[in-house]
């Protein structure tokens, strides 16, 4: 993986920027010291580390924005960090980066259960929003399963999903309205409350650029009504071809899950093995919740059983308690740390669609064999977005290679039978080199121009999605 | 005069029209919604077609000149439809025509359902286009989550096609829920209506339309299985005094006229839509004196008629949100278009001036 080297000019000028900067902060907000410069090397790709030449901890929307302006003068590149959780190397700082952290700014600015909105500082955690309109009776959906700990910032940016968006959507379905700084320190507002656009739906493009076109500090967010309750139907199968032809039959009987999880044996052993959820040992297991009052839940669950007995499943268990549900996901909640506990491993993110799923599970099994590397699926059926995760030794020489190369095979592959590279996590730097398999060039070039428009001078998180070959003639300029 | 319009057979005759192209075009789906005044009309009919429709996957892909009514029916044949409910506004406009999905995508053109469902816009998943440069160009695909790269299919929704010329569409559809069941509750004025749908709409009941008109009651609607509108059903009438509304009143009817703004078609006077913060109709609508209104989406969207040549913008002074002309309008002076904040409008123009560097697209419609 490349980086551009950094500008050796730029870090020649690291004091005076620094003292610019100190002039702007409160008093802990500049890091300069490298020991306290290395919490900041990485985000959750850890494979790939280099600290940031500085970074700042701002703690409101007006101290960004002189952040900005001073960088912009300097022309110091910038890396925007929520908190840190990144699977796809997003807030991955550049030697020469000012690196600006959101983690200072978690406050609630406004609570509108009547117009159904939450108004937040950007550095606030995903959980930390649904946590501050619980009481009232309310939500904010996406649920990304780094919830405790990612920030709506760094939500925002990656376009965030979660296990349930088949019912509520991803981020930009349940994002109002955005505080935005651009690259040269302007402050603009784009949506609000009104939830629709007054002219081109700028929102709509910031949502998901990666920290590309400016560096958001507070969000309007949708917030839904909390449902009666939840309870799913754990069904399993003798393959993965019925398990996805069930996945269809399901959804198109009209009865709209909010979650639909698929496993398979490789991942259903290493789970049962760690977490003891009871779990039968077959080669494909679909986890299935519907939400509602408890005679809804029932009648949602029948109609669903219903339909997979049709499919001659292994077994079918309906939750009838708080008790039961939890054993019913203990096993999937726990599947990453019990992929972690066996190896180190790689998750990918790939989205296909539905009905690809038994060629796409079968092709990765002969790619398991070709690369000599072990591979889990677990998935969000209801929508394609898999999650293969290829286990390889990090102390073994080479073996990081072989799986990134298998991962980029997997990638392809996703690509190849209709679907993307990433559904949820963000292209980042991890799969910024396999974009022109998914674009023409015309694509990516249509993409940069937007970027023209928000950061002309390409300072914001410029080494990122795009192949640095695509985009190089314009970081240079 | 059809015969003079432009009439790309694909969208590789549509990119090398747009790359050899100097004077402006109006681009034109069905003519049901307005715009493009002025220039010589680029028609998008031949761009037809539903390529696919997954319905194990929720997915249907078309060409932008696909007429709207055959998206619906192939969705329609397999128990699906398109969530967002798009409106049919040719009659309100005074416009014959059939209505094509590109059209919708352009226009972002949502109904009743957007308030639990989404918009257009939430729906898209991808789309392509020819910018003004005549380039072909993709965002998004066939699959519902999808976060590969900028979303400039989304950009699209609601452009008016001042950054390119769609030529295919891509939606996450959804079922046709087994049952409907409008209720009604009574409402004395504007703030007791939308106080009555807030509730409404802050209760697990999932309301999939909530509208008020002077006058009358509020209708709210509910969709699901037989048992879930039952329970619904039950507490909205505890929680609101709601009841089911008879056959006559809350048909399917009710809501098609609500999405199309029905009410108004064919009475005289200026048709102005609004998008606020819903708390903020009830001011919004004592302000404005106009001669009737509609408030869908629990007050979020509000449909004025007005007095021909009304500056409502002027006479609203600053809210919550924005005000657009559908109907009426001339060489009265008054803009159609609301007005973006400087900053913003300034990134908009920077777009344009990278997406139509010669200015070809829908000049005079914003």
């Amino acid at each position: 993986m490349d980086m551009p080297l950094p500008d050796a000019a730029v870090i020649a000028r690291k004091d005076r920027i620094a003292a610019r900067l100190a002039a702007v902060l409160p008093e802990d907000g500049l890091i300069s010291d490298p020991v306290a410069l290395a919490a900041y090397e990485c985000d959750a790709l850890t494979a790939y580390r280099c600290p940031p030449m500085l970074a700042v901890l701002p703690r409101t929307t007006a101290e960004v924005a002189a952040v900005m302006r001073i960088c912009h003068e300097e022309g110091a590149p910038v890396v925007p960090r929520g908190a840190g959780t990144s699977l796809a190397g997003g807030s991955l700082p550049t030697a020469d980066c000012v690196l600006v952290g959101l983690a200072r700014m978690t406050a609630v600015l406004e609570i509108d259960t009547a117009n159904r909105f939450i108004r937040v500082e950007a550095g606030r955690t995903n959980l930390a929003v649904s946590a501050a309109v619980e009481e009232a009776g309310f939500f904010y959906a996406p649920d990304p399963s780094s919830q405790l700990a990612c920030a709506i910032g760094g939500n925002i940016a990656m376009n965030s999903g979660g296990a349930h968006c088949l019912k509520y959507g991803v981020t930009t379905n349940n994002l109002l309205g955005v505080t935005l700084v651009l690259a040269d320190g302007t402050v603009v507002t784009l949506g609000g409350p009104e939830g629709e656009a007054a002219g081109i739906d700028l929102l709509s493009v910031v949502c998901g650029a990666e920290g590309q076109l400016g560096i958001v500090t507070e969000a309007t967010l949708r917030i839904l009504p909390k449902p009666e309750g939840a309870r799913p139907v754990l069904i399993g199968f003798a393959s993965n071809e019925v398990a996805g032809a069930c996945v269809a039959d399901i959804i198109k009987a009209g009865i709209l899950p909010v979650a639909i999880e698929f496993m398979d044996r490789p991942c259903i052993r290493a789970t049962e093995a760690f977490a003891h959820a009871g779990y039968p040992d077959c080669e494909a297991l679909l986890i299935v919740e519907v939400e509602g009052s408890p005679a809804e839940i029932d009648a949602q669950l029948a109609r669903i059983s219903e339909i997979a007995r049709t499919h001659s499943p292994v077994e079918l268990r309906e939750s009838r308690s708080e008790a039961e549900s939890k054993k019913i996901w203990l096993g999937r909640k726990s599947a990453f740390g019990a992929m972690g506990y066996i190896a180190d491993y790689m998750c990918l993110d790939g989205t296909i669609p539905v009905s690809s799923l038994p060629e796409v599970l079968r092709r990765i099994g002969e790619l398991s064999q070709e690369y000599g590397l072990q591979v889990a699926n677990v998935f969000h059926a209801g929508d394609g977005n898999m999650h293969p995760l290829i286990l390889y030794d990090a102390n073994k020489p080479g073996d990081l290679e072989t799986c990134e190369a298998f991962g980029a095979a997997i990638l392809r592959l996703c690509v190849e039978v209709g679907g993307c590279l990433t559904g949820e996590h963000g292209v980042g730097i991890e799969k910024r080199d396999l974009m022109g398999v998914q674009f023409a060039p015309a694509d990516l070039e249509a993409q940069m121009r937007v970027k023209d428009v928000f950061d002309p001078g390409w300072r914001l998180n410029a080494a990122k999605v795009f192949p640095l070959e695509a985009s190089r003639a314009r970081r240079a300029a | 005069m059809r015969a003079a319009h432009l009439c790309p057979r694909d969208e590789a005759d549509l990119a090398e029209l747009i790359a050899g192209r100097n004077a402006p075009v109006a681009i034109r789906g069905g003519g049901t919604r307005g715009g493009g005044v002025g220039a010589e009309v680029l028609e998008t009919g031949a761009l037809a077609g539903v390529r696919l429709h997954e319905p194990g996957a929720l997915t249907l892909v078309a060409g932008a000149g696909t007429p709207l009514a055959e998206v619906e029916a192939v969705l329609a044949a397999a128990g699906q439809r398109l969530a967002f409910e798009p409106p049919d506004l040719g009659p309100l406009l005074g416009l014959r025509g059939a209505s094509t999905i590109g059209g919708v995508v352009a226009s972002n053109a949502s109904g009743p359902r957007r308030v639990q469902a989404g918009a257009c816009r939430d729906a898209l998943i991808g789309a392509r286009f020819v910018d003004g440069t005549g380039a072909v160009v993709k965002s998004g695909g066939r699959v519902m989550k999808n976060v590969t790269g900028l979303d400039l299919a989304r950009l699209m929704a609601g452009a008016r096609g001042r950054l390119g010329v769609l030529t295919e569409v891509a939606f996450k559809v959804l079922p046709v829920p087994e049952q409907v069941l409008t209720l009604r509750v009574e409402a004395a004025d504007a703030g007791a209506a939308v106080a009555a749908m807030a509730r409404a709409l802050g209760t697990p009941c999932e309301v999939t339309g909530a509208a008020w008109r002077p006058g009358g009651p509020v209708w709210l609607r509910l969709e699901g299985l037989e048992v879930q509108l039952r329970h619904r059903a039950a507490l909205l009438g505890r929680l609101l005094g709601a009841a089911p509304a008879d056959e006559k009143a809350g048909g399917a009817d009710l809501w098609a006229r609500i999405r199309d703004g029905a009410d108004f078609a064919g009475r005289p006077g200026d048709v102005w839509r609004l998008a606020l913060k819903p708390s903020a109709a009830p001011g919004v609508l004592a302000r404005a004196g106009a001669e009737d209104a509609l408030l869908d989406c629990g007050g979020g969207l509000m449909w004025l008629l007005m007095a021909p040549g009304t500056d409502l913008r002027a006479r609203l002074g600053p809210f919550e949100g924005h005000a657009r002309r559908l109907r009426g309008g001339g060489a009265d002076g008054i803009a159609d278009a609301p007005t973006e904040a400087p900053a913003l409008a300034a990134l908009t123009a920077g777009l344009r001036a990278r997406f139509d560097p010669r200015g070809l697209f829908n000049p005079a419609g914003g």
